[in-house]
C-alpha cells in the first residue's frame, strides 16, 4: 500500500498527487513513469513521475481522470492509500546539451513535459517552453515552468489566455527566427499535436523527441500491448520508450490503437453513472 | 492393509479415469475442467503401484518426489503421511498435480506402463495435495530449524522462485521474494488459465510459504526499482527467476491492428486482470466471435480455449506444421478439440488483414506441406504455391513464443548471458556474480513449470551450500 500525502486539482479532471514510495523516489530519473492500480479489480494505469523528493521518499504524479480506473485513483484523498505503485519504468530521457531547445506541452502532456524541461534547463540548455490547452482552465504548471524557462509562451484554442491557436503556431515562429531557432524540440501531448510538431520540424531537420502513451499492462516488456511502430519496426513503449524520435513514429497507428477499448470505456462510464444514479435514488 | 496386496492383485486394478466437466458446459465458463479423484478412487489407484525396487519414476521427476513412498502411504489410507512426504519434496504439489506433463516424466518411466497403463501419479499428487489443503489441521506441524541469520533475496514469484523460497526458508534462512507484478505466482497466475489451475490453488500454496516465514514484496521490478547489485549488497545470496518475458513478434503485416494480441497480453488480461471473466474487473478485452490463435504449444491451447470461454463461436489453432509436431501436451490438445476448437494444421500466417478503422477482419494464410527433416529433426514445412486464403476473424492471438527480457540483465553488465540473452549458469544455478544464482525461464528460455521448480530446488541446495550449510 502506498500512502497518498496530497491530492490537488490543477485543471478540470487533472490532479497532482504526492505519494509515498521511497524506493521509486530514489531510483527514478526524468522521463520515467510508474504503473498504478488504485485497488483490486482496477486497471493498471501508467502515470508519469512529475517529480521526486528522495529525502522525503515521495513522488508526485499527474493524473488525468478520463476513465473509471483513473477516476478511482484521483478519488483517493490525502491520507488514503493506493494499492499498487510500481516503477520507475521506461528509459530515462536522454538529457543532452543542445544549446537552445523548445519544450512543447499540450493539455495533460504539460505535466509529463515538466520534469523533462526542468532537467534540460538544469543541464544548461536554454529552454523555451510553449504550452497549450483548450482554454485558460486547461493551462497548467505555468509558474513552475516559467521558473526555469528562458521564455514561456502560452496558446489556447479559444484565445482565453496567450495566443489563440495551437502550440505549433509559436513553434513555427521560433523556427523562422534565426535568433530563437531551437536545435532540439521536445513535444508531449495529444497524438495529433505531436504529429503536427514532428511534421513542422522535419523539413528543418530539427531533432524532435516525443513521449508516447499507448495502452499498457505490465510496463516491463512482457505483454507487448504497448507496441508502437518506430521507423517501420515494432518497439515496446514501456521498455524502449516512452520517448522516441518524433520523425520515426507512426502516429496514425498509435492513434488508432488508442481507440481499441473506447466502446468499453463508454460502457464503464455508463455503468458508473448508473450506480451513482441508483445510489442517489436509494438516498 | 494395502501393503498386503499381492503383485497380482495390484496388477489386476485398471487405471482410473479423471472425471471432467462436459465440453459443452466447460467451454462456456472458467471452471476447472479436471474435477479431481474421489478418495476411494485415489486409494485404489495408489494400490496399482507395485512398489518396485528401482523406482524409475523418481528419476523422471525434476524435483525428485519420493513417489513410491507417498503412494504407499496413500494406498494404506494414511493421508497425513502421504501429504507430509509429498509436501516435503515438492513446494507446489497442488500446482504440479495439475500442470506437470507427467506423461513424459514420472509416468513415462513407470514400469506398469511397459505392458499397460502407468500409475496415474499426477492425479494422485493432485489428490493428496488437495486433501492437505482441506485438512491442514490433520497435518503434522514440521518444526522450522533455528534461524541461520542469513538473508536471501528471490527475484520473481513464479514456480522457480516459490520453490527456492520454500526450500531456503525450511533451511532457516530469511527469504524475501520480490515480484514485479501486483500479485503472486508469476506465470502460474498471469499465464495459466483458471480452468486448468484455479487461482485459489496458488493462493493456498503461497500462504503455505508465508507460514514458514517467507516475505513477499510485490510491485518491485528488479532492474528498475532496485538493481541486482543493490540486492546483492543487501542480501547474503540471490536467486534470480524473473521468467521469460518478451513476446516474439510474428513480423507479418497487420500486427498492430486492433484485435491482435500476444499470448502474454491476452492471457494476462484474462487471468491476472480478470477481464471478461469477472464483471467487477475494469480491464477490457476484445471478445472476438471468430478468433485465430497462432502456435502449437500449451500456451496456444490456453489462449484458444480462453477465447472460446470469452464467447468465440469459431476458434481455431493455426499451426505451420502438422499435429504430430505440436509441442502441446496430448491432454491439452484433446481437451481443446473436445471444446469445439478447429485445428488448421500445415497453415502459416502471411498477413493480418484489417478494415478502414484499423480492426482485424481476417488472417491471410498459406498452406504448407512437410518436406525433409530440418536441424531440429522435425520435418520442415514448405509453402504450397498459390494456396493463399483468408480466414475471417476479429481477434488474432500470437502464441509463437517468448524470448529473454533484458530488463533485469541490462542493469548488471557483469552477469554473463548466453547468445540468446538468457543467464548463463553452472549445474547448481550459480551465475557469474558470486552469490547470485538463477533458474527457470530466464535461464532456459520457455520451459515448463516443473523444470523451473527443479531449478529452484537445485539452486536452493547450492545457495544453502554457499551460505555455509549442507549443499
Ligand atoms: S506494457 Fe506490456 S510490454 Fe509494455
Amino acid at each position: 500500500m502506498f500512502e497518498v500525502l496530497s491530492n490537488e486539482i490543477l485543471a478540470p479532471n487533472l490532479h497532482r498527487m504526492v505519494v509515498m514510495a521511497p524506493r521509486i523516489a530514489s531510483a527514478r530519473k526524468p522521463g520515467q513513469f510508474v504503473i498504478v492500480r488504485a485497488d483490486r479489480g482496477e486497471e493498471r494505469i501508467p502515470l508519469t513521475i512529475g517529480d521526486a523528493d528522495q529525502a522525503a521518499g515521495t513522488v508526485s504524479l499527474f493524473i488525468q481522470a478520463i476513465g473509471a480506473s483513473t477516476q478511482r485513483i484521483v478519488s483517493t484523498p490525502a491520507g488514503g492509500h493506493l494499492r499498487d505503485v510500481a516503477g520507475p519504468l521506461g528509459m530515462p530521457t536522454h538529457i543532452g546539451q543542445w544549446g537552445r531547445v523548445a519544450c512543447l506541452g499540450g493539455g495533460v502532456g504539460t505535466a509529463v513535459l515538466y520534469p523533462l524541461a526542468r532537467a534540460l534547463a538544469e543541464a544548461g540548455n536554454r529552454v523555451t517552453t510553449i504550452i497549450g490547452g483548450r482554454s485558460d482552465r486547461y493551462i497548467i504548471l505555468a509558474d513552475e515552468l516559467a521558473a526555469f524557462s528562458e521564455r514561456l509562451l502560452v496558446t489556447t484554442e479559444d484565445g482565453s489566455l496567450g495566443r489563440q491557436g495551437f502550440v505549433t503556431l509559436e513553434l513555427a515562429k521560433l523556427i523562422a527566427d534565426p535568433e530563437h531557432r531551437p536545435s532540439a524540440v521536445f513535444a508531449i501531448g495529444p497524438v495529433p499535436m505531436m504529429k503536427a510538431v514532428a511534421e513542422l520540424t522535419r523539413p528543418h531537420g530539427i531533432e524532435t523527441v516525443v513521449s508516447l502513451n499507448p495502452i499498457m499492462i505490465d510496463g516491463t516488456g512482457m505483454c507487448g500491448g504497448c507496441r508502437v511502430v518506430i521507423g517501420g519496426e515494432a518497439k515496446f513503449a514501456c521498455v524502449d520508450g516512452p520517448e522516441f524520435d518524433g520523425h520515426q513514429v507512426d502516429f496514425d497507428s498509435l492513434k488508432d490503437r488508442l481507440t481499441m477499448y473506447q466502446g468499453h470505456e463508454e460502457r464503464a462510464r455508463h455503468a458508473a453513472t448508473d450506480c451513482r444514479l441508483k445510489e442517489v435514488a436509494n438516498g | 492393509m494395502a501393503n498386503d496386496l499381492t503383485i497380482q492383485e495390484r496388477l489386476a486394478i485398471g487405471r482410473v479415469h479423471m472425471p471432467e466437466l462436459a465440453p459443452e458446459i466447460r467451454s462456456r465458463n472458467f471452471e476447472e475442467v479436471n474435477r479431481g479423484l474421489g478418495r476411494e478412487e485415489a486409494v485404489r489407484e495408489a494400490r496399482r503401484c507395485i512398489q518396485c525396487k528401482h523406482r524409475p519414476c523418481v528419476d523422471g521427476c525434476p524435483v525428485g518426489v519420493s513417489i513410491p513412498e507417498f503412494l504407499d502411504a496413500l494406498a494404506a489410507e494414511n493421508l497425513p503421511e502421504a501429504a507430509r512426504i509429498l509436501q516435503g519434496d515438492n513446494a507446489l504439489p497442488a500446482v504440479c498435480g495439475r500442470v506437470c506433463p507427467q506423461e513424459s516424466q514420472c509416468e513415462a518411466k513407470c514400469v506398469r506402463g511397459v505392458k499397460g497403463e502407468p500409475v496415474a501419479i499426477g492425479y494422485l499428487e493432485r489428490f493428496v495435495a488437495d486433501w492437505a489443503m482441506g485438512n491442514a489441521a490433520e497435518l503434522p506441524k514440521s518444526a522450522l530449524p533455528p534461524a541461520s541469520g542469513k538473508r536471501v533475496a528471490v527475484v520473481g514469484c513464479g514456480p522457480a522462485g516459490l520453490t527456492a523460497a520454500g526450500e531456503l526458508a525450511r533451511q532457516g534462512h530469511a527469504v524475501t521474494i520480490f515480484e514485479a507484478l501486483h500479485d503472486t505466482g508469476g506465470v502460474l497466475r498471469y499465464g495459466i488459465p483458471e480452468f486448468r489451475l484455479p487461482k485459489e490453488i496458488i493462493d493456498v500454496e503461497v500462504a503455505r510459504l508465508l507460514d514458514v516465514g517467507v516475505t513477499i514484496e510485490c510491485n518491485v521490478i528488479v532492474g528498475k526499482t532496485m538493481t541486482i547489485h543493490q540486492l546483492r549488497d543487501q542480501f547474503d545470496a540471490l536467486f534470480i527467476a524473473n521468467g521469460a518475458g518478451l513476446p516474439t513478434m510474428l513480423n507479418i503485416p497487420g500486427e498492430n491492428l486492433k484485435g491482435v494480441y500476444s499470448a502474454n497480453e491476452f492471457l494476462t488480461r484474462v487471468n491476472l486482470m480478470e477481464a471478461g471473466r469477472n464483471p467487477d474487473s475494469a480491464t477490457p478485452i476484445i471478445q472476438g466471435r471468430q478468433v485465430a490463435v497462432i502456435g502449437g504449444g500449451n500456451t496456444a491451447m490456453d489462449c484458444v480455449r480462453t477465447a472460446r470461454r470469452l464467447g468465440a463461436e469459431r476458434a481455431l489453432i493455426v499451426y505451420r506444421r502438422s499435429e504430430a509436431e505440436m509441442p502441446a501436451r496430448v491432454e491439452e490438445i484433446k481437451h481443446t478439440k473436445e471444446e469445439g476448437v478447429e485445428f488448421a494444421m500445415l497453415t502459416a500466417p502471411l498477413e493480418i488483414v484489417g478494415d478502414w478503422e484499423g480492426w482485424v477482419t481476417a488472417l491471410r494464410c498459406q498452406k504448407m506441406e512437410l518436406g525433409p527433416p530440418d536441424e531440429s529433426g522435425r520435418r520442415k514445412p514448405i509453402a504450397v504455391a498459390g494456396s493463399e486464403y483468408d480466414i475471417p476473424v476479429g481477434v488474432v492471438v500470437n502464441a509463437v513464443g517468448t524470448r529473454a527480457n533484458p530488463l533485469l540483465t541490462a542493469t548488471a553488465p557483469d552477469l554473463e548471458l548466453n547468445q540468446w540473452g538468457n543467464i548463463a549458469v553452472d549445474a547448481g544455478g550459480a551465475t557469474s556474480i558470486a552469490g547470485a544464482f538463477a533458474g527457470g525461464d530466464i535461464v532456459r528460455g520457455g520451459a515448463t513449470v516443473i523444470l523451473a521448480m527443479g531449478d529452484g530446488k537445485r539452486a536452493a541446495a547450492a545457495i544453502n551450500g554457499y551460505l555455509g550449510g549442507e549443499a
